[in-house]
């Protein structure tokens, strides 16, 4: 090939990979880093950071000898943790009825499942302000849980039935003629054949509870705070920066670790269909 | 009861977890009370409130201006990366494009505060939320146009290329008809994410500048009252119709946005 051919090609690689590349190092990638750096400064005296060179280990510090961050975290896992449970249990009938419903039947049932999803996010907890508050449950672990699950779910539904739709019902037929009861055919094929998308709807659930502010603050008791309002009370109410950066850089560590164990587990399972199938 | 009778009452009892909450809040908006616990009679004095309110105007004005321009910006820089994404295969890049999607969003909002007044010593405002929201979108267009272009026979490219097309005449010519309906879900995606977003903005916005999710969050921690009915029944029918005209562009879209 000659010169002038492979020039503009190359010259269309940069057009293309050079703005939106250099937009996210400086708007993303940059400011991730400058979340790091701020960990490791002091507080400034009126907030934000004092000034540069001052720097020290003491927002980690800070954070493992008070017990009060300790028992923020447990309770940020916990709550993520029964969310998702709460979302597998939820999600499971009404993601395996539309796997099952007639191919022209399902587009419009996964439509409304996507619907209230697409609704803002403080409406929905509004709602369920308006329907706990007259009912005396507002401002307990239970109106937290309720809206965690609530504004959560349809991520959980989602990534199940895409999972259980592509099951060949064939197994199902097969494990019936032999005998199995609709219980076993549950917990010997079904259930197994769908541990990926459990595994990427708990990835989707999991990670964003962990980092949520606005539910427990808007639904929840003074104990009821996690992780999310810990940083946004650094940011905006203390204003000690490098607390609130050591916490961010401790809730992206958990993140990425869970998100590499949701891959590992989707593979995983993934392997597990192919031996069946 | 058989199983599949149980099944069936389980899956209605999970639709109407998801409806029954939201249909309450549209059904009091048209409540003749102060109060949203009981209905009394129907009436649109909550939306004529609303019409008249001006820091409800001005928040709305600021959601849209900035939802315009920052899908506008997003789609041009989303399509850019979906292209380069499909057609250079690197490696790095779906991590840098993908991972301000997947992240927690308060995370984005911290850093991209620290960086705004640490680093830029800009004032918290319009610039600071536009660029905000320009961030977390171009993932999402990106996905949308990577599908649709996964899709392609490549050999058109090619063939364009082989018959003397420019790289120019080929993008508009046959690249930028074949994306367009990606192009728009990707827009009217953003767009609704932009008017929609909570959690970042209140962390860019600083003291200035309000957005619509940003007033309904001030008027929500001070008290219930039919108005904020009345606001989230108009964002929840201007969000569904966005929501609902992309799907119909891109069907690629509805797995867009779990990602």
């Amino acid at each position: 090939m000659s010169d002038t051919r492979t020039l503009p090609a190359d010259r269309t690689k940069w057009v293309v990979t050079l703005p939106p590349t250099l937009f996210l190092i400086a708007f993303f990638l940059l400011p991730a880093l400058i979340v790091v750096a701020a960990s490791l400064r002091e507080p400034g005296e009126f907030g934000g950071l004092a000034p540069w060179p001052a720097h020290s280990l003491d927002a980690y510090r800070f954070l493992f000898r008070d017990v009060i961050y300790v028992e923020i975290f447990a309770r940020s896992f916990f709550v993520a943790l029964l969310t998702t449970l709460l979302c597998i249990v939820a999600a499971y009938p009404l993601a395996w009825l539309i796997a099952r419903s007639p191919a022209r039947r399902r587009d419009l049932l996964v439509l409304l499942v996507i619907l209230p999803f697409a609704s803002n996010f403080l409406v929905r907890i509004y709602a369920w302000i308006m329907i706990l508050g007259p009912a005396g449950l507002l401002y307990s672990p239970f109106a937290v849980i309720a809206g965690m699950v609530y504004v959560h779910l349809p991520l959980m539904i989602l990534p199940l039935y895409t999972n259980l739709e592509k099951h060949d019902p064939a197994l199902l037929e097969a494990a019936q003629d032999l005998g199995a009861s609709a219980w076993t055919r549950f917990w010997r094929v079904t259930f197994p054949l769908s541990l990926p998308g459990i595994f990427s709807g708990s990835a989707l659930v999991f990670i964003p509870v962990l980092g949520m502010f606005a539910v427990p603050e808007l639904l929840g008791g003074t104990g009821d705070i996690l992780i999310g309002n810990l940083i946004k009370q650094q940011f905006l109410e203390d204003r000690d920066w490098p607390l609130g950066s050591a916490l961010s850089i401790l809730l992206t560590i958990a993140v990425l670790a869970l998100a590499a164990l949701a891959t590992w587990g989707a593979k995983r399972g993934l392997h597990g269909t192919e031996a069946v199938s | 009861m058989t199983s599949r009778h149980w099944l069936w009452a389980a899956a209605l009892a999970t639709y109407a977890f998801l409806y029954v909450p939201l249909a309450a809040v549209v059904l009091f908006s048209f409540n003749d009370s102060q109060l949203n616990a009981q209905w009394v009679g129907f009436t649109l004095s909550w939306y004529h409130k609303l019409v008249h309110d001006p820091e409800m105007l001005g928040a709305a004005f600021n959601s849209l201006m900035i939802a315009v321009l920052s899908s506008t910006i997003a789609t041009v820089l989303g399509a850019m990366a979906g292209l380069a994404m499909q057609r250079y295969r690197y490696r790095w890049l779906p991590a840098l494009v993908l991972t301000p999607v997947a992240m927690p969003e308060i995370l984005l909002g911290v850093s991209l505060l620290l960086f705004f007044r640490q680093v830029l010593d800009l004032t918290l405002g319009f610039v600071s939320i536009l660029i905000a929201h320009i961030t977390f979108s171009i993932g999402f267009v990106a996905v949308i146009v990577r599908s649709r272009l996964a899709g392609m026979d490549e050999s058109i490219f090619e063939a364009a290329r082989d018959l003397g097309a420019t790289p120019w005449q080929t993008f508009r010519r046959i690249t930028l008809p074949l994306i367009l309906p990606a192009l728009v879900a990707g827009y009217l995606m953003s767009f609704t994410l932009s008017i929609d977003d909570f959690v970042i903005t209140f962390f860019v916005a600083g003291v200035g500048v309000t957005t619509l999710p940003l007033q309904i969050y001030s008027m929500i921690k001070v008290a219930v009252t039919p108005e904020v009915n009345a606001v989230s029944t108009l964002l929840m029918g201007v969000t569904l119709t966005l929501v609902f005209l992309a799907s119909r562009f891109a069907p690629d879209v509805l797995k867009a946005r779990e990602a």
